[in-house]
């Protein structure tokens, strides 16, 4: 099973529906709960980060009978330095961002500790791939 | 202890998501960051927060939390209550601040 979602940079009235969507479809597929909560988070985060840092972006979903994968795949400013963006607590957000709660520098981490695997590929001036993946073990459910 | 019960016990004032309200209560979380409710909040809590816009329905939704209560009598937006009432999320509030009102829920809860 394979879908895709666009995503608008600065739109965040609809941060979230693709992680909606996608909690959605996991509940259909009888997805473990506990696997289905940690896609639904790290999602959420990367799909926030496309709205609050880049321009435009891309989510495809893909799901098979041993993992979720999910690539973002982004127009943006891209990522110089990615073991600082990864620090808990570091973020270039605005302060307006910031106000509403977004901008904690909290998203990265709870995207790598809720997936199995996370790969983030990018190029400063072009725009950011971030690769997730989450397992799902035989006989969950 | 359910929606309802708190409602009523701790005076709240319910805004939106009025079909929510029967939902069972596991617990309590308190924070403004939604990176912090999204990484550590757990189904059925009731988040504690002064943020009013629409994002947090997003974000209550999302983790399955049983209502969110608004401090300080802060008014939300009228989006973030319309998406409350489609997501029916129970969009509460109270006049009081974050510490006192955390303090009775925890009381209340501690009870069961
Ligand atoms: N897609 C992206 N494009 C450009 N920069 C990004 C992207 N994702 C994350 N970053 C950078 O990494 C920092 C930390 O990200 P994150 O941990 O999600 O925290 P936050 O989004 O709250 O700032 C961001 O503030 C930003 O500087
Ligand atoms: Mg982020």
């Amino acid at each position: 099973m394979q879908f895709r979602h666009k995503i608008a940079g600065g739109d965040f009235a609809n941060a979230g529906k693709v992680a909606s969507s996608v909690k959605k479809i996991l509940r259909q597929l009888n997805i473990d709960h506990t696997i289905s909560k940690r896609v639904v988070i790290a999602l959420y985060e990367g799909e926030v980060n496309v709205v609050a840092h880049a321009y435009s972006g891309i989510v495809e979903v893909e799901i098979d009978e041993s993992r979720i994968r999910i690539t973002l795949t982004e127009k943006g400013p891209g990522i110089e330095d990615i073991e600082k963006a990864m620090e808990e607590g570091y973020s270039t957000a605005t302060p307006q961002v910031r106000e509403m709660g977004f901008g904690a520098g909290m998203g990265l981490s709870n995207m790598k500790r809720n997936s199995d695997s996370m790969k983030i590929t990018s190029t400063p001036g072009e725009g950011t791939v971030v690769e997730l993946i989450n397992n799902i073990r035989a006989n969950a459910g | 202890m359910k929606i309802t019960d708190i409602t009523e016990k701790l005076d709240l004032k319910v805004l939106a998501g009025t079909d929510g309200l029967k939902t069972d209560i596991t617990g309590g979380y308190v924070s403004d960051l939604l990176s912090d409710v999204m990484g550590n909040a757990r189904e059925g809590q009731v988040w504690i927060t002064l943020q009013t816009h629409q994002n947090t329905i997003a974000v209550a939704s999302l983790k399955d939390l049983a209502a969110i209560i608004i401090v300080k009598g802060a008014k939300p937006e009228s989006d973030t209550i319309s998406k409350a009432n489609s997501e029916n999320i129970p969009l509460l509030s109270t006049t009081l601040d974050t510490f006192t009102i955390a303090g009775l829920l925890f009381e209340l809860l501690k009870m069961e």
